[in-house]
């Protein structure tokens, strides 16, 4: 008997920022859609180990495929995040030159930047002493009003909620492992099952290049580059109100370490740059993090090694070799043997802020093939989970009364409720990991890093049906636990 | 603070003349005790099912040496003083977090049964404990799998859950759970490869290096860290290395070590975020807030004892200072001594000097006739603790030994700080000092 293989129009790979964008964008069109992801969750790789930045524009190359998405990202954006229902802060940026021989690069910054459309100004010291009290002497800085801060986890879960309420299908667990070209339609071979697609769409982000080789496509290899970072204490959130960067270093491929100011409150030190071997890596090192505190230091003297909370390390998809160091612009091209092949390629910085412009973007590529007949009952926007320390006093106080599990908090340095942990856990992706508990909630994310609260976790899970030699931190064989202590008698 | 009053109206349930923060051996201590000046209105607010503290889940014994002259269980010790809080009718609330504290002593707290509600206290006792240093606040490199946990959450998951978190442990920090945790592995059939201790010397009691590692053959490497933690899913591995005077790896001494678990017993810090929230002056040494010799802080009405206040190295001295709290509290409620710490200019500042950690309380009368808690530096031999003022040695303490790990208490002779001159507006200074 021949098994009938479950076909879709579209197969997209990789449930990233990207994938997650293409496919809620792809959702508003009367076509079939799979998105596939290899790890328990959507946004594990670099989606959620980045800075949250929704960059202005004036970093990109004028002319380039990055300025213009980028430019396009950071205009919706903030519609992005309102129907998605995601945080979205609009908080600016300094970029701040410590001496003079760097106020030549803030000048051709701008000059990038206004090419580009972006609005940005160069102040001097007394303004930057205004707007940032905290940071330590400087001779002059740019101005980007227009550069924000979002949470890139929750943006990614968002758009795969949004994606599959609109009839996306997504597969988790389920890792791309081979793609052959069969009967005019493409065959996806998964650890999980066949699957027949028309068009893939390949958002594998740091795999990408190995996605692209499954279509022919030799030419492309991923440079993985990693960068470190801490994060502290919100009690430290009065430091800075604002994106705090340094003058980009030269061909380092990265903007330098600078301080990132959290929707959640926390402050971010980094990241680093160094280019590694292997792209799973994920390992923060002593020197970088050292180097990271004292850098931090060096710009907000305010910040202390006692208020770090976490470290944590994410990794640059690069398409330039160490050898030549900076950036390359994004590859979002149709593979030259099958132009139902899209590959996306080396979606580094800033392909947070891009995620909008990419979707539409690669949507644009399939509609000029297949004139796309959009869906008259699309739902653009989705509802987020209720998050109850944020809720006005009388809201929580009538909450609480109402349901029991809002008068009881799990999480004592977030103050997160019950409630919250069963949103979370009942998630429509079904996830049920505790990663996929803590990125939902923050759960975990706060002082005490799950000390109190992740045994409290841990019986919400069992109450909920799940076995705990069973439950995970991400899948795979992310095991908590190895057993009971002792047998029952 | 009128936002306060606004919303309390909207909220205020109940008026008490006593709310203890927390149920642990400080709460329950401090309750007994103010029962006993005659406080009648006392409530308990306790964040877990039943009272108790930490000493629920620290099933070895030990405890109560001092105190009752015997070898308790946690268990064992706490429940001495349950019963006694049930005989005196005292009312715990349990399953109940406080969320938040007010400086004019409006309490928000939540449960289950009641949600958000608030209630206004005449006096209120921080009993809070502490808790665990994480990870991350150590900046622990390498990857961060499943597999890592804290010394006390490890104890949490094993002793009151029943679950098992590893086969193959290593532990890093030499703290008095991370010890514990380090037999009680041992005990349920885990192999513990090593203890690693980043300073030259334990961070633990002696008596636990010799009953939890030497008894079980558990191999302690002091002034050595972990550098990398390896593995993507579970932890496989620990990139150990040693450390210089300055606590910096030094290359060419890694080692590798194959674990699944890796336990942090790095220590413990005083949990008050309530105590910043009322705007409570903290002492960066203990990280507990700054108190008088009536275990007052600096917000009038607000006292604090335990772990809140500092770590201790055993609980029957929580217990005894859990006590002088309730009597300095019952004090205020009863109107006895309503003293304004901060505002009496009358008070000695007691200064943590070289060698010194800290010293507690850190403001004192100059009749006073209590005890001083305090901590050294590094361990030493054949040392002297000296209290001077300017130049002049008021008083010296001769120890054959002191360390780290263990929390000092010096009796203050009489009339020790009564010579001191006492500047309208300027505290005296009276600095401690190892030598």
């Amino acid at each position: 008997m021949i098994k009938q293989r479950p076909s879709f129009d579209i197969a997209i790979i990789g449930a990233g920022i990207i994938g997650t964008a293409i496919a809620r964008e792809l959702a508003r069109y009367q076509v079939k859609i799979a998105l596939f992801e290899k790890d328990a969750d959507v946004g594990q790789g670099t989606s959620c180990r980045n800075s949250g930045v929704v960059h202005a524009g004036f970093t990109c190359p004028v002319g380039s495929l990055k300025a213009e998405v980028c430019m396009e990202g950071n205009r919706v954006f903030a519609d992005f995040c309102r129907e998605l229902d995601v945080p979205y802060k609009k908080v600016g940026k300094l970029v701040i030159a410590r001496d003079k021989e760097q106020i030549p690069e803030l000048y051709r910054l701008r000059y990038v930047g206004q090419e580009n459309g972006v609005d940005l100004r160069i102040i001097g010291w007394d303004d930057i002493k205004k707007m940032e009290p905290n940071v330590s002497a400087a001779v002059a800085a740019m101005h980007s009003p227009d550069s924000a801060i979002t949470n890139p986890y929750l943006l990614s879960i968002a758009c795969a909620e949004n994606a599959v309420m609109n009839g996306v299908e997504i597969f988790l667990n389920t890792a791309v492992r081979d793609i052959e070209w069969k009967e005019s339609s493409y065959l996806l071979q998964t650890g999980q099952g066949d699957y027949r697609a028309d068009y893939v769409i390949n958002a594998a982000g740091l795999y990408s290049d190995r996605i692209a080789r499954m279509s022919g496509e030799d030419n492309y290899r991923i440079y993985p580059n990693r960068g470190e970072y801490y994060i502290l204490d919100n009690n430290k959130s009065h430091l800075i109100s604002r994106l705090i960067y340094p003058v980009p270093p030269l061909n380092s491929g990265g903007l330098g370490i600078h301080l990132t100011p959290t929707v959640d409150g926390n402050i971010l030190i980094g990241p680093s740059t160094e280019y590694i071997d292997k792209r799973d890596d994920f390992s923060t090192t002593v020197p970088v993090l050292e180097q990271l505190l004292k850098e931090a230091r060096d710009f907000v003297p305010g910040i202390s090694a006692k208020d770090r909370i976490r470290s944590y390390a994410g990794i640059r998809s690069k398409i330039v070799p160490p050898s030549r160091g900076g950036f390359g612009d994004f590859i979002i091209k149709a593979s030259p043997t099958r132009e139902t092949f899209i590959n996306l390629i080396g979606i580094e910085s800033p392909g947070l802020t891009s995620a909008p412009g990419i979707a539409r973007y690669v949507v644009n590529m399939i509609d000029q093939r297949e004139n796309l007949r959009r869906k008259n009952d699309f739902q653009d926007s989705r509802k987020a989970n209720v998050v109850f320390s944020e809720l006005p006093e009388t809201d929580k106080v009538r909450l609480s009364r109402e349901n029991p599990d809002y008068g009881e908090v799990v999480c004592r340095c977030e103050g997160i409720t019950k409630g919250e942990i069963l949103s979370a856990l009942n998630n429509p992706l079904g996830v049920r990991t505790v990663k996929g508990i803590k990125y939902r909630t923050r759960a975990t994310m706060g002082r005490c890093q799950g000390g109190y609260c992740l045994s409290r976790i841990i019986n919400i899970m069992q109450e909920a049906g799940m076995e705990f030699t069973d439950i995970t931190l991400n899948g795979g064989t992310s095991r908590l636990f190895s057993g009971q202590v002792k047998g029952v008698i | 603070m009128s936002g306060d009053l606004l919303s309390c109206n909207l909220l205020c349930e109940e008026e008490r003349d006593l709310v203890i923060i927390g149920a642990g051996p400080a709460g329950l201590a401090a309750a007994i005790s103010a029962y006993r000046q005659g406080v009648r209105d006392i409530l308990i607010i306790e964040r877990e099912a039943r009272p108790g503290g930490i000493l629920n889940q620290c099933i070895h014994d030990g405890f109560g040496l001092h105190k009752f002259s015997q070898a308790l269980t946690g268990p064992e010790y706490i429940d001495r003083f349950i019963k006694e809080v049930a005989e005196l009718n005292i009312e715990i609330l349990t399953g109940s977090l406080v969320t938040g504290l007010s400086r004019d002593k409006v309490v928000t707290v939540s449960n289950r049964k009641q949600g958000l509600f608030r209630i206004r206290a005449e006096a209120v006792i921080l009993a809070m404990g502490s808790r665990e240093r994480s990870a991350g606040a150590i900046g622990l490199p390498g990857q961060r799998p499943a597999g890592i946990y804290t010394a006390g959450l490890a104890q949490n998951l094993m002793n009151i859950h029943n679950i098992m978190i590893g086969k193959r442990a290593v532990i890093l920090g030499s703290g008095d759970i991370g010890l514990i945790m380090a037999r009680r592995l041992t005990l349920e059939g885990a192999s513990v490869e090593a203890v690693i201790e980043l300073m030259p010397y334990p961070g633990g009691l002696q008596r636990n290096i010799v009953q939890c590692l030497q008894d079980y053959k558990i191999s302690l490497r002091l002034s050595q860290t972990v550098i990398r933690v390896e593995g993507k899913d579970r932890v496989e591995a620990v990139l150990v290395s040693g450390v210089d005077d300055r606590l910096e790896p030094v290359p060419g001494t890694e080692e590798r070590i194959e674990c699944d678990t890796l336990i942090l017993s790095v220590g413990l810090i005083p949990e008050n975020e309530l105590s910043r929230e009322a705007g409570i002056q903290l002492d960066p040494a203990t990280e507990g807030p700054l108190v008088t010799d009536s275990y007052s802080t600096g917000v009038p009405g607000i006292f604090c004892c335990g772990n809140v206040l500092h770590i201790h190295d055993v609980v029957d001295y929580v217990s005894d200072e859990a006590e002088k709290a309730g009597v300095m509290a019952a004090g205020y409620i009863l109107r006895e001594s309503r003293e304004r710490s901060g505002e009496d200019r009358n008070f000695i500042y007691m200064e943590a000097g070289t060698g010194i950690k800290y010293i507690l309380p850190q403001l004192v009368k100059p009749d006073f006739r209590g005890e001083f808690s305090l901590r050294v530096e590094k361990p030493g031999k054949n040392v002297e603790i000296l209290f001077l003022a300017g130049d002049k040695v008021l008083f010296k303490k001769k120890y054959y030994r002191v360390d780290p790990s263990q929390m000092l208490r010096i009796s203050c002779p009489d009339g020790l700080l009564t010579g001191q001159d006492l500047v309208a507006g300027q505290p005296a200074a009276v600095k401690v000092v190892v030598e």
